[in-house]
């Protein structure tokens, strides 16, 4: 071959060994290192130890590559935030990369028997404690609002003792659901599968209801197929196998319901994001391709396949004022102004969006001992924000990010579905 | 079917905004998607409208240059009337945040290489540092921001301007990671964190005080472009307290502290303006009926969402924010495929030396006067699309110095077209 022919036959010097795994060398090598995902971190923002996005991702990929190398201990300080995966010009999956860094990290040098491990475990299971939670609710509730327990909490688990444990509901989502019989609307032109996660079916029946109300008024059949986590927590605590786990029930539930000509909606936006994004990207389960594909936001779904819009105009609400953050992971998902737009058009509604701050919870993050102070640190902004809006309560679409802006200013906070609701079916 | 808007337009650095801010003000409902961060945190934050043409010689009166560049250029299409009125809107929603609308002579403004560079309208935190005053300066650097070697810059400015440059590098105050960002750097100056707690000293004092030894007879100091975020303008003005003298900045690369203040400034106007905002997923498609797009489709994660409109804007950037992007086979615009003049032979499209005038630089979509991009055949791809930015070719915007006025104007005429031609 002449040398003129080989110069089309280009092939990349190979510098490190094949991966066997998930192949993250092309997003390690589109970083340029504009640093823009450091200037985005929250937590690099206000934890001066934390080395950020960049060295998270593609730098400490690198240097895994030598064998001796261990992963730096610091990737559990990452909040799974997931705003490096928005930020970057260059389309590098930071956010896959940090998942798969902390998992290693996880299974490989953290010790089984730490208190951290153990702590970690619990909170990233926290479907598994809602279930026993809401078995006894009224029990459970005054248990884990006792000083006494908080105080154990915080001193045997690292569990932090300022927050106010979620109170579970007295009636979980799906023994309303299976009270009331089911779904009252058939249809089977217009059909969605709902996944609720732990947190609307153990703490906030109220919003799954809600969705359950606004989609039966468009005319959709509602399933509630059995579900598990949709792995949020668990990635971020680099609990993979739980995830995994987790994965393989839903992704079997959820394609049988694709099947039965369903797509799958989310009131939480971390669950749509998980099903979404972070299953295709950390599982290579059959059909899991299939279910990323066909999951939405709830308003998400009825904006694109129904005149929402439309309907919300000619609408009505008790007037009231609310102060709305958008979610790290709605913002991902590019849902960050929807909720702002959609209410504009209801009257009576006021929504005043209070910056594309991140609330600082992220899940179970804010709830650990040692990151409580983080957490606190880069909610400051949103709170400030919230209480120069003076709104009547506040929303979001997120339990927990709905949890830190009770706990930092005091307001009420609403998901978006229950006004929609009360604008068009109450 | 149900997301919609008048006019969609698609990017959102300077020309997406400009167009989207003009249509909105026509009266339009507005939508602009944007993939990820702009650019504008990779950008100097300085308005360019045109700094050279034709020769190494600095432009002085950018706007009577333009009607000599060739038809095809941008500038031309729009006219000169519309590159000042741009100017103009730009100086409205930067007010008191940009310097150098009171003439239309270029500035030259000190680069962190050590060069001086023409360009229309300037950070106010740069405007101390033009070489047009002519005093003797010092420039500071700090011994972790390694992208600032300030003895080198000096070294190199002093050679080249009508004054003094010295440049001495100094720790930054406080205790910091070797590799501790610039933008942690520029919010411990925002809070005027305490570095000492018995003597209450800040962070911006401190910094003061490291300075003020190495001062000597300069009449004015310049730092790295790294002087605060959100309080930029009280971190300035008490270094000038505590100096005694005018304190600017040297605009950076990424990420750049006045690009994002401009980015906050811009995305304010937006909001202001009423346009709908979105960001985090690319614009992928289209469908398309008689020549007119009914909708783009918007890339959510494996799934397709459409946005329709009755008119659109293509505002995606150029070969770095990927607006155009290019295969080994050939260049193309990547949303709507429209036409990319280019030579068929790749050896073609540059020449050998790096900076000699590379045609790929000029690479991009080319429009009718009304900004439609046009086809091979010169005809418009479709009716009720125009372009502006970056995406479109027939110049050289980094040998020219004329980026953001070319997204400035070409926004602006493509914003308002599209507004008086709604349906």
């Amino acid at each position: 071959m002449s040398d003129a022919e080989s110069t089309d036959e280009f092939e990349p010097v190979q510098v490190f060994p094949e991966s066997e795994e998930m192949d993250l060398r092309p997003g390690a090598d589109d970083c340029y290192k504009c640093s823009t995902c450091d200037s985005e971190c929250p937590v690099a923002a206000v934890d001066d130890e934390f080395p950020g996005p960049k060295f998270q991702g593609p730098e400490q990929w690198r240097l895994k590559r030598k064998d001796d190398t261990e992963t730096d201990d610091s990737v559990m300080s990452c909040s799974n935030c997931m705003r490096c995966d928005s930020a970057c010009p260059s389309g590098v999956p930071l956010s896959q990369m940090h998942n798969t860094a902390r998992g290693s990290f996880v299974e490989n040098q953290m010790d089984k028997l730490s208190r951290e491990y153990i702590r970690n475990r619990i909170l990233s299971n926290y479907g598994t404690l809602a279930w026993f939670g809401s078995k006894v609710p009224r029990l459970a509730n005054a248990v884990m609002s006792s000083s006494v327990v908080q105080t154990v909490n915080e001193k045997v688990m690292g569990i932090t003792a300022e927050r106010e444990f979620p109170e579970f509901a007295e009636q979980t989502f799906r023994e309303w659901w299976s009270e009331r019989d089911g779904a009252t609307v058939q249809s089977d032109e217009k059909r969605v599968a709902y996944f609720h996660g732990c947190y609307s079916n153990y703490n906030t029946p109220e919003v799954g209801k809600a969705m359950v109300r606004v989609f039966e008024s468009f005319g959709y059949e509602v399933m509630v197929p059995p579900q598990k986590c949709s792995g949020t927590p668990m990635f971020a605590n680099g609990m993979l196998p739980d995830a995994r786990r987790a994965a393989e029930t839903n992704v079997a539930e959820l394609s049988a319901a694709i099947e039965d000509g369903a797509d799958i909606i989310a009131s939480c936006t971390s669950c749509s994001l998980s099903l979404r994004q972070e299953y295709p990207e950390l599982f290579d389960l059959e059909g899991i391709e299939d279910v990323s594909a066909h999951t939405y936001e709830a308003l998400e779904y009825l904006r694109i396949h129904e005149d929402l819009s439309g309907a919300l105009e000619e609408s009505e609400v008790d007037p009231r004022k609310f102060a709305y953050h958008a979610p790290c992971h709605a913002r991902n998902q590019g849902l960050a102004g929807q909720a702002i737009e959609l209410l504009d058009g209801v009257e009576g509604a006021e929504a005043e969006d209070v910056g594309d701050s991140c609330s600082g919870i992220s899940g179970t993050y804010g709830w650990k001992e040692e990151k409580y102070d983080t957490s606190m640190k880069i909610g400051a902004e949103m709170f400030h924000h919230m209480e120069e809006a003076e709104p009547d309560a506040g929303m979001t679409e997120c339990p927990t990010c709905a949890m830190q802006m009770e706990h930092g200013t005091g307001y009420e906070i609403r998901h978006p579905l229950e006004v929609i609701a009360e604008a068009l079916v109450e | 079917m149900a997301i919609e808007s008048d006019v969609l337009v698609i990017g959102g650095g300077l020309a997406g905004a400009s167009a989207a801010i003009e249509a909105a003000r026509g009266g339009a409902s507005a939508r602009l998607v944007t993939h990820k961060e702009n650019t504008l945190r990779n950008a100097s934050g300085l308005i360019d409208v045109l700094g050279y043409h034709g020769s190494d010689e600095p432009i002085v009166e950018p706007f009577e240059a333009i009607p000599d560049l060739p038809d095809h250029h941008p500038y031309r299409k729009v006219g000169v009337d519309a590159v000042r009125e741009s100017l103009a809107l730009f100086d409205e929603i930067t007010e008191g945040l940009y310097e150098g609308g009171h003439t239309e002579t270029n500035a030259l403004s000190p680069t962190y290489g050590g060069r001086v560079k023409p360009t229309s309208r300037y950070p106010k935190s740069a405007a101390a540092g033009l070489a047009s005053r002519a005093e003797d300066t010092l420039l500071v650097g700090f011994e972790t921001v390694t992208t600032f070697d300030a003895p080198l810059s000096a070294e190199r400015l002093d050679s080249s301007v009508p004054f003094e440059v010295r440049g001495v590098t100094i720790p930054f105050p406080g205790e910091f990671r070797a590799d501790a960002r610039i933008t942690r750097l520029a919010r411990a100056l925002d809070a005027d964190e305490l570095l000492d707690r018995e003597n209450r000293t800040g962070t911006r004092e401190a910094l003061a005080e490291r300075v003020s030894e190495h001062l000597g007879d300069a009449k004015r100091i310049g730092f790295p472009a790294i002087l605060g975020d959100e309080e930029h303008r009280e971190v300035r003005e008490t270094l000038e307290d505590e100096l005694g003298v005018p304190v600017f900045e040297v605009p950076m690369g990424p990420p750049s502290l006045p690009g994002m203040r401009l980015e906050d400034r811009l995305y304010e106007a937006l909001e202001t303006e009423g346009v709908r905002v979105e960001s985090g997923n690319p614009v992928v498609g289209y469908t398309a009926d008689e020549g007119r797009i009914t909708a783009v489709s918007v890339d959510r994660g494996r799934r397709e969402i459409p946005y329709h409109a009755d008119q659109f804007v293509l505002a995606t950037g150029g070969l770095v924010g990927k607006g155009i992007d290019s295969t080994r086979e050939g260049v193309f615009e990547p949303v709507f495929d429209c036409h990319v003049p280019q030579p068929e032979e790749r050896y073609e499209w540059f020449h050998d030396e790096a900076f000699d005038d590379q045609p790929y630089a000029r690479f991009g979509v080319a429009v009718d006067d009304d900004l439609r991009p046009l086809d091979p055949e010169g005809d418009p791809e479709f009716s009720n699309l125009r372009a502006a930015g970056a995406v479109l070719g027939g110049y050289d915007m980094a040998r020219e110095k004329s980026a953001s006025g070319v997204s400035l104007s070409t926004g602006q005429v493509a914003g308002r077209n599209a507004n008086e031609d709604l349906q």
